[in-house]
């Protein structure tokens, strides 16, 4: 089937999910059981994956510029990197292979065993009853996972630099300092927010579509990762040109 | 009661149902019966609204369910109860909490008056004690019992089958052709059953619809089955090695 119909077919579906929920205690029950399926459950990867990043990129640093530049440029460069692209960018890559996977296969496997059929039948709208909870869930946790790498990153930095004297605490400090702008985080958690909204929504439509069996299944939770990280890709490119000159 | 009529239904080149025009009547079972890929699902499908039809209308107590918006159709549709072949349970919820799902979207009971609903229907299928087990810790006939305790939660008008005797044994399945029957009764639900199962058929169905290649070739009570005059229904009562004890049944009523 043509890109323009698969396009036609994501915003049908994304009007039926963002449709009022048809129970508010319901609907809050399930965002708070998202919240710790996306959030929580992905604390222990984004935190571990963080603390070496910011580590290899001090040390990649100070092996690549130390001693011709001032040492406060270790501190800078992790800060750069972390704020404006491995947390709001990589961080969501990666989640979209758990977070994203884990919700195309979940509803993929449910439209194949007829739960899906079970909720129209009983009068449930189940897109919205399905994705509404995980596209809110997504949109509030994943600024905080990202906000988390990035604190995790910049002290992982300063804990290297220390530990294999690269640079003194006071320089990495004064890196992490110097030419701050407060703009970069809010453009990171704008990125954010739209990788949130695409990861969530471009898995949980990939899911829902599935027809077939196991092997459909599978391949819809393949489909979900793949073409949300392109889309978040591309997104990127959109989102920094736009932001960022 | 429900009536559909005229109704067609097409994939594409391929028609599945023409001019398909039946009854279910209230507090009686309905059999809808035929070989694989006479149709028997599709045009369950199109009466519960799970597809669209592309010509004729379906009628829930006189109202064109074909002509409502998907809006309207909720009210109609919270008077229905299914039973989906696998069982359709949500696998991430415990057998109560299936059970108490449609009370908790639809109704405004409490939490106390929920359970106490839901544990009247698990106990009425005979599943107290299973409350807290999760779908994939119990048998397939206890999965269709649990399907059925909640396809009957909310006091449905009207309850659909789709096979509800496949892939049990022939213990559990009189048990659920007991259940289904009693429930119609009880509850005078316009009960639907989907089915290849002619022990079912003759153990509990009062109206049967013969489906063969889209078209309803025969329809009638138990009784007339045997003398129905149709090759195909012959055929297809034949095939089923229960005829011996379909004829001995018969022959006892």
């Amino acid at each position: 089937m043509g890109l323009l119909f698969h396009i036609g077919r994501y915003f049908a579906f994304m009007a039926s999910a963002l449709r009022r929920p048809q129970k508010g205690r319901v609907f809050a029950q399930a965002t708070i059981i998202e919240l710790e399926a996306i959030g929580v459950q992905s604390l222990g990867i984004v935190a571990l994956l963080s603390l070496f990043m910011g580590a290899v990129i001090a040390i990649q640093t100070a092996h690549q510029v130390g001693g011709w530049v001032p040492a406060y440029t270790i501190g800078f460069t992790v800060r750069q990197t972390m704020i404006l692209e491995f947390a709001p960018t990589i961080i969501p890559v990666i989640l979209s292979g758990k977070v994203g996977s884990n919700i195309a296969s979940q509803i993929g496997t449910m439209q194949v065993t007829e739960q899906i059929d079970a909720l129209e039948v009983m009068g449930v709208r189940s897109i919205s009853h399905l994705v509404l909870p995980k596209l809110l869930a997504a949109l509030v946790i994943f600024p905080f996972l990202v906000v988390i790498a990035m604190v995790l990153g910049i002290g992982a930095g300063a804990w290297i630099c220390n530990a294999a004297e690269l640079s003194s605490f006071a320089d990495y400090e004064y890196g992490i300092q110097v030419d701050f702008k407060a703009f970069d985080v809010a453009y990171a958690l704008i990125k954010t927010c739209v990788f949130a909204l695409i990861i969530t929504s471009v898995s949980a439509y990939h899911g829902y579509h599935t027809s077939g069996g196991a092997k459909e299944v599978g391949r819809s939770s393949t489909k979900a990762v793949v073409y949300s990280v392109v889309i978040v890709m591309v997104a990127n490119l959109v989102i920094t040109q736009l932001l960022l000159t | 009661m429900i009536r559909v009529r005229g109704v067609d239904k097409a994939f594409g080149d391929k028609t599945v149902l023409h001019g398909i025009d039946v009854a279910f009547d209230a507090g009686q079972v309905n059999f809808i019966i035929g070989r694989s890929g006479s149709g028997k699902s599709v045009l369950t499908k199109c009466i519960v609204g799970l597809l669209e039809v592309d010509a004729g209308s379906i009628h829930y107590a006189g109202e064109d369910f074909t002509s409502l918006t998907s809006k309207e159709r909720e009210e109609i549709r919270l008077q229905i109860g299914m039973l989906f072949q696998g069982g359709a349970l949500f696998d991430s919820m415990t057998v109560l909490e299936n059970v108490e799902f449609p009370l908790k979207m639809f109704t405004s009971m409490g939490p106390e008056e929920r359970m106490e609903r839901a544990m009247e229907c698990l106990k009425r299928v005979q599943l107290e004690g299973a409350e807290y087990r999760y779908p994939a810790e119990v048998s397939g006939g206890m999965q269709k019992r649990v399907a059925l305790a909640r396809a009957i939660v909310g006091r449905p008008r009207y309850l659909f089958c789709d096979e509800p005797n496949s892939g049990l044994d022939p213990q559990t399945a009189i048990v659920i052709d007991n259940l289904i029957r009693d429930l119609t009764q009880e509850y005078n639900t316009t009960t639907v059953v989907i089915s290849h199962d002619m022990n079912s058929v003759i153990e509990i169905g009062d109206n049967i619809h013969f489906l063969h290649e889209g078209t309803v070739a025969w329809r009638g009570d138990r009784k007339g089955i045997l003398d129905s005059g149709v090759k195909e229904l012959d055929t297809f009562v034949y095939a089923s090695d229960l005829m011996r004890n379909i004829k001995a049944k018969l022959q006892e009523q």
